[in-house]
């Protein structure tokens, strides 16, 4: 028994010799599933394996503060920048941006698809009560969905708001089963394969504007992160094989995400 | 020549339970030779008093003491409970545990085992589980165990209360062999035949005491107590 | 019921093509518990069987913090791994967070009690039964020891595979401290959480049956080995 063990042991223990990097997502970047198409290509182009930990936005920057993470792609600007004052990265760089949506039941109860602005579009359902999911995770989504409530210039509370404190695919299946609205990126919704009775309701407002920035932990704070590796990758990102990765991916044919990274020379 | 570790002597033996006493005080010398019968009803301490002969029971007071220091002493001892203990083991293996406890070479202990299996009836069943065994053979195997390693005393506490005739007389016909190679043998029983087939002195107890204590043929013909003349009656003795 | 029979088709499909992604989520599942049910079993056997022998002042009071610790809850379990192996955490320095060694560590210390618990109450009861036969024969108390082991063995495997069985199914604290990195630290319970999170049911349901067929393929495995159910009572 004791060999078999040995065996499976053996097979298992194939340790790969690449130089690894550890790099903190949000779950909105992972599920659109651009992570596969740069992941190869950076290990092509520069012999870089980026380790992807796929968590929400207040997880990655944690990750980042702890050191435990050699650099963050996130969308959460206010955070981000409190996390730079703060010394725990070097500098935010912008590399791309995708848009968020507002999903929600067929019928449309709130009739959110004739507001004006995604403001007002929150506002409604507020008013007439209708059953909104919120992630509740202090991730860069729950983030942007405050912000949003803040424009609508309604506090939501009560029956009708329900936080789940989980990932946007968590909160989705959540807004499946209840019929519910719900704050989403394109490309977590687009991805998404339990839509039910769910639609795409609203887009379109500029404030929905989901910008992702890179930020490499502060080798000063912790000497141990793979600093110079973080910079490669931060070339690679704003590049021009990655504009073209970019610009170029499609989920069904719709274009997800804007590369906007400004080259530095 | 190795010094013998009997006779065997309890003085003002005390064993208690919760505080209550259940045996003793009690006095009693075991001598070299012999097959003692403890008789008495149910309740009576005969398990008790054989358990702290054995040094299986604290005693509250008083001590028991052999001819050699108590660790070698226990080693020359072999011990039959009423309901058999079966070892998670093969009848053989069951046989051999007690020889590689002392340090005797496996192809040595096994030969032994199956002299003894033989003996006892078990040679088919060597490789059974002996949990699967039936009662009579299980007590069967007990007794081959203790006897084994050549004890110099054997204690049994109703080895065939719950065997039939057919079981309790292979019993007796191997306690009847053990005693005729020299091993003492000290037994417990409520089933007055069997005393009488097979005692050379008896130990007669009511209520945690010893009652009656003497030569075998004596205590069947003129017992001294009314309880035992009772008891030999036939009469129910509580 | 469509979600269940699309789960087992794509698990089916899963198994039968060989899934190179299966494979090696497996594998790392297998190597992670497998490791963590070795070493919890070297420290919880020995442990519950000592436990169920000796008798010491504060027994029982050790006896019920260990059945308490049987219901720890991974994702606390996960939480105080993370904050110990963290870069900022007091055993930083080793860079063990997010590596396998982090993940058999959690599931260590969540298996351990359940093991050491099922295994004292296994050696209680030998110990029941043999004591008397045992002190009897005069045996050592190293003789002793090694009997209830001998004649406990199968009882004590049962309590390994307990183990084996908590573990392969846990999520919450593998989660925290392995990170879930493709390739890397990805387990079958933490794919699963990460299709079920894109509403690919199918594919997770796929996994699920996998890690389901995975359990109960060990447990005949080593059943049939160990002859454990074949002998009856012994």
């Amino acid at each position: 028994m004791i060999r078999l063990f040995t065996c499976v042991l053996a097979l298992v223990a194939s340790a790969t010799h690449a130089e690894t990097l550890r790099l903190a997502v949000t779950t909105s970047f992972h599920n659109a599933g651009l992570a596969e198409i740069l992941l190869p290509a950076i290990a092509e182009d520069t012999a870089i394996e980026v380790q992807l930990l796929v968590v929400g936005t207040g997880q990655a920057l944690r990750l980042g503060e702890a050191g435990d993470v050699d650099a963050i792609l996130v969308h959460a600007r206010t955070s981000e920048e409190a996390f730079i004052a703060a010394g725990h990265g070097t500098h935010r760089r912008e590399i791309m941006y995708n848009d968020f949506v507002l999903i929600g039941p067929r019928a449309d109860p709130a009739a959110i698809a004739l507001a004006p602005t995604a403001g007002d579009a929150l506002a409604r359902i507020a008013r007439t009560e209708s059953i909104f999911v919120s992630r509740g995770d202090d991730s860069g989504t729950h983030q942007m969905e405050r912000a949003l409530w803040e424009r609508a210039q309604s506090a939501p509370g009560g029956d009708w708001y329900r936080s789940v404190g989980a990932g946007m695919g968590a909160a989705l299946n959540t807004a499946a089963a209840m019929d519910a609205y719900v704050l989403s990126d394109r490309a977590s919704w687009l991805n998404f394969g339990n839509k039910a009775g769910l639609e795409l309701l609203f887009s379109g407002d500029p404030v929905l504007f989901n910008q992702y920035a890179y930020i490499p932990v502060n080798p000063a704070r912790h000497p141990h992160v793979k600093h110079e590796l973080a910079q490669q990758l931060e070339q690679w990102l704003t590049g021009a094989d990655a504009a073209q990765l970019i610009n170029g991916y499609t989920i069904n044919g719709t274009p997800l995400f804007t590369f906007n990274a400004q080259t530095r020379d | 020549m190795v010094t013998p570790v009997l006779p065997l002597t309890m003085s003002g033996a005390v064993v208690k339970r919760r505080s209550k006493i259940v045996l003793g005080p009690v006095d009693l010398t075991i001598g070299g030779q012999g097959l003692t019968i403890v008789l008495g009803p149910n309740g009576a301490g005969k398990t008790t008093l054989l358990r702290a002969l054995h040094g299986l029971e604290r005693l509250a007071q008083g001590d028991t003491v052999w001819q050699v220091p108590l660790d070698q002493a226990r080693a020359r001892q072999g011990f039959v409970f009423q309901s058999p203990i079966m070892l998670r083991r093969s009848v053989l293996d069951n046989l051999t545990y007690p020889l590689r406890l002392n340090g005797m070479a496996k192809p040595e202990a096994a030969q032994m085992a199956r002299g003894w299996a033989a003996r006892v009836g078990l040679d088919r069943a060597l490789e059974q589980p002996a949990p699967q065994l039936s009662g009579g053979e299980q007590q069967k195997l007990a007794l081959a165990r203790a006897l084994i390693t050549a004890p110099e005393i054997v204690f049994l506490d109703e080895p065939c209360a719950s065997l039939d005739g057919r079981a309790t007389r292979e019993i007796e016909t191997i306690l009847l062999a053990a005693h005729a190679s020299g091993t003492r043998i000290v037994m417990a029983t409520h089933d007055i035949g069997q005393a009488k087939r097979l005692a050379t002195e008896v130990v007669f107890m009511m209520r945690g005491a010893i009652v009656e204590n003497g030569p075998a043929a004596a205590f069947f013909a003129s017992p001294k107590t009314p309880q035992a003349a009772a008891l030999l009656r036939g009469d129910i003795v509580e | 019921m469509g979600d269940i029979w699309e789960g087992l088709a794509s698990g089916f499909w899963l198994v039968v093509t060989l899934d190179p992604d299966l494979v090696a989520i497996t594998l790392m599942s297998l190597r992670v518990t497998v490791t963590a049910t070795l070493i919890a079993s070297c420290i919880a056997l020995p442990f519950g069987a000592w436990l169920a022998i000796r008798r010491f002042r504060h027994r029982r009071l050790v006896i019920a913090v260990l059945n308490a610790l049987m219901g720890l809850p991974p994702v606390v379990v996960g939480l105080i791994v993370y904050l110990l192996f963290s870069r900022s955490g007091p055993f930083g320095v080793l860079g063990l967070l997010f590596t396998p060694t982090a993940m058999i560590i959690a599931q260590v210390i969540i298996i351990a009690p359940l093991i050491a618990s099922i295994a004292h109450q296994a050696m209680r009861d030998l110990w029941a039964d043999y004591h008397d036969l045992l002190i009897s024969m005069s045996a050592s108390k190293w003789q002793r020891v090694k009997t209830l082991i001998w004649d406990g063995r199968r009882a004590l495997l049962t309590a390994a595979l307990a183990g084996f069985g908590r573990a392969i199914g846990e999520v919450g604290a593998i989660m925290i401290v392995g990170g879930n990195i493709d390739n890397a630290t990805r387990v079958l319970t933490t794919a699963i959480a990460l299709e079920t999170g894109k509403g690919d049911f199918a594919r997770a349901l796929g996994l699920g049956f996998v890690l389901i067929g995975l359990a109960v393929t060990v447990n005949i495995v080593i059943h049939t080995v160990g002859r454990t159910e074949r002998e009856g009572k012994w």
